[in-house]
């Protein structure tokens, strides 16, 4: 998705020769992602609040540990339409974390435990320090991940969308990347060491992030299954969250401005015909 | 405009006020008493709407501008402040990016019922050349806003137009330098782009003004292309369009509803949800739908200097499509060969938007070229031709007439015998 070039890429974009570089000769061959049932999906979807703390514990659990999620704030967990913590289990999750403060009155930062007010603290103190963490690779933030991901749909496909209000690329992407582990690559496809192959990855074939979930890998205590796929599922619906945290409101207004459009509309349409009635047009 | 009032102040507050100012017979004279062509179908009523999306967006806008901060640094997290943290921030922001859809959504068609029903003929000339220039306007208001969220595409898209300029002869790396306030899109560039964001709306409905006035100087169009000739041709303004207008505004704005509230992000791109970094190319680079066709022409060129020209050209030509089209008849209505052409038109500019959109490369390219070559044709050869080759259909001698064959058609017997009372 993203490489690394020069302005001299720019500067060609513009002279109308977008060259066939790499990530455009894969274009033929980019993968298929499939379509996931999704609570939040349609006009009426809604987050299950119970499959958003699942997610919200494989975060802490195992991902947390190379990605941020710096734009989400600990009272976003006990907000309207998330995982329906309460606020003293969102100030408790809180205080698990250690966050620094400051500078106090003798000029010196301080840790202390989080409060509501602070936001996620971040596993590496800058983009370096995450690279060399991690062989170079910067693991992103996952506040907007799920907005910020999805394939290509083509044509017809992205006209038939409008109708189905189809926008769940995002979370599809996680789900099939986080399942889409495979132990041999196909003939032909090079894995550099440090890579993994993934059939679902968008930017290329291989990717720095080794596979990340692992059966049982987080306990579940309310009788899920506590497989991969059920994994990718939550985290995926979580990121989801993160990133678009008023979808139930959203939805929930719109449904209210549909319904008065189209009563309004209608009663509009029987006053201009009582209007035009007597008028040839 | 106040000419067509027939207004007489009552009270001795308005006779005061009208001696002074005329403002009450400005107001009926444009939009109560104003005599309409009875005839108007539902492609009339996208002025109106375009009218409602414009106030929409300054309104949301200027909302939206007291919480967004324009800086490189903090421009990104600011967006996202609004859409997590302010009050209904969430939807103002998607009422405002989806309304900047929805704007060239209802332009697109308004435009386009302009040209087939040759609005744009004598004595409209200046109506129609005031409307291109909003259209420009809206052109860069529209692509600067695109660049305020401070994501991925609107650092490249940025990057991609203001590096156009430099493709002008002699100055254009000196205009280029200038316009970024630098010596790359950065942290001034944001800047003077949202000022100007803020700044462009309001010129718009200054423009907005000239173009009704103009308009309104020399009556509106029709769709049959023939002037008003009596009273029975029109009917005042108020109710009859009032309301026919409002309740198209309700049912456009169903649609934006659609958008805005259940796919927001569907006339977006992904990457503009990553922050902009100058180090990371985006694997394409592609501008909002509504610029695709432009997009295409720009890379349909071989040559960088080539492309701007035919790009700026694409637009340039619509300023003297009046004197292009030679035909006498205004409406394509009465005109069998430049239907078929304007439809040929319309779908090949929907080509060029869907080529825009894809990698500038192979067949795609092949493709841009030859509608880009069409696109320049039908302008340059096709419509000044067809006003000599084509022999038109007989015009109706009055709407009234018109009308009255049309519904002698298919409308109910009650329709037909009712007389104008209005």
């Amino acid at each position: 998705m993203k490489r690394m070039v020069g302005t001299v890429r720019t500067l060609a974009a513009v002279a109308g020769l977008v060259l066939a570089g790499p990530a455009l000769a894969a274009e033929g061959e980019a993968p298929h992602i499939e379509k996931q049932q999704w609570s939040f999906a349609g006009p009426f979807g809604t987050y299950d609040p119970a499959q958003l703390q699942r997610g919200f514990k494989i975060y802490r659990e195992v991902c947390s540990g190379c990605h941020s999620m710096r734009l989400v704030a600990f009272r976003n967990l006990a907000q309207p339409g998330g995982p329906g913590f309460t606020e003293d289990e969102a100030k408790a999750i809180a205080a698990e974390y250690t966050v620094v403060d400051g500078p106090n009155d003798d000029g010196e930062m301080y840790e202390r435990p989080g409060i509501l007010a602070d936001h996620f603290p971040s596993p590496f103190p800058n983009e370096q320090a995450a690279r060399a963490a991690n062989g170079g690779a910067y693991p992103p933030d996952f506040s907007l991940l799920a907005k910020a991901r999805a394939a290509h749909r083509g044509f017809p496909n992205f006209v038939i969308d409008a109708f189905t209000q189809y926008q769940e690329q995002g979370p599809d992407y996680i789900y099939s990347l986080l399942t889409g582990y495979e132990e041999e690559a196909p003939e032909g496809v090079e894995v550099p060491p440090g890579q993994y192959y993934n059939h679902s990855f968008l930017a290329g074939k291989t990717l720095a992030m080794a596979p990340p979930l692992f059966e049982e890998l987080v306990e579940y205590t309310d009788g899920t299954p506590m497989t991969v796929d059920q994994y990718a599922r939550d985290v995926a619906a979580f990121m989801m969250w993160a990133a678009e945290p008023h979808l139930e409101e959203r939805k929930k207004i719109g449904f209210r401005v549909m319904a008065f459009l189209i009563i309004f509309g209608s009663l509009l349409y029987f006053t201009k015909q009582k209007i035009w009635r007597k008028v040839d047009h | 405009m106040a000419g067509h009032s027939n207004y007489v102040p009552q009270s001795a507050a308005a006779k005061w006020l009208e001696a002074r100012l005329p403002v009450i017979s400005l107001m009926r004279g444009s939009f109560v008493d104003f005599p309409t062509p009875k005839n108007l179908n539902y492609w009339w009523t996208f002025g109106g709407i375009l009218f409602f999306v414009l106030v929409a967006q300054i309104l949301t806008g200027v909302v939206l501008a007291m919480h967004y901060t324009a800086s490189t640094a903090a421009g990104f997290d600011s967006v996202e402040h609004i859409m997590r943290n302010v009050n209904f921030g969430w939807l103002l922001r998607y009422l405002h990016a989806n309304g900047a859809s929805m704007f060239f959504i209802a332009v697109y068609i308004h435009m386009f019922r302009g040209m087939y029903y040759g609005s744009y003929k004598a004595p409209r000339e200046i109506s129609w050349i005031l409307g291109v220039i909003i259209f420009l306007i809206m052109m860069a208001t529209a692509f600067m806003g695109y660049v305020l969220p401070w994501g991925q595409m609107s650092f490249w898209g940025a990057t991609v137009i203001t590096n156009l300029f430099s493709a002008i002869p002699l100055v254009g790396e000196e205009i280029r330098t200038f316009l970024w306030g630098g010596f790359s899109v950065d942290n001034p560039t944001l800047k003077r782009f949202f000022s100007l964001h803020y700044l462009l709306p309001f010129m718009i409905f200054g423009v907005a003004l000239l173009h009704v006035w103009a308009f309104h100087t020399t009556g509106n169009n029709n769709p049959t292309g023939v002037q008003p000739k009596s009273k029975q041709d029109t009917v005042p303004f108020h109710p009859y369009y009032t309301v026919k207008d409002l309740f198209a505004i309700i049912v456009f704005m169903i649609l934006f509803a659609w958008f805005a509230f259940y796919v927001p992000n569907y006339m977006g791109h992904p990457d503009n949800y990553i922050e902009a970094n100058p180090l990371v190319t985006p694997a394409h680079i592609v501008p909002e739908w509504y610029f695709l066709p432009f997009y295409a022409i720009l890379r349909a060129i071989p040559d960088k200097l080539g492309g701007v020209v035919a790009m700026f050209g694409s637009i340039a030509v619509l300023f003297v499509l009046p004197w292009l089209d030679t035909s006498k008849v205004r409406s394509g209505t009465f005109r069998p060969l430049f239907k078929q052409f304007f439809w040929i038109f319309g779908a090949v500019c929907v080509g060029l938007g869907y080529l825009g959109a894809q990698p500038a490369e192979g067949i795609y390219v092949i493709l841009a070229r030859i509608l880009t070559a069409y696109y320049f044709a039908h302008f340059l050869i096709i419509l000044p031709l067809l006003g000599f080759l084509e022999k038109p259909k007989p015009l109706p001698a009055s709407i009234s007439e018109a009308v009255l064959a049309k519904s002698g058609g298919g409308q109910p017997a009650g329709a037909v015998a009712a007389p104008d009372t209005k």
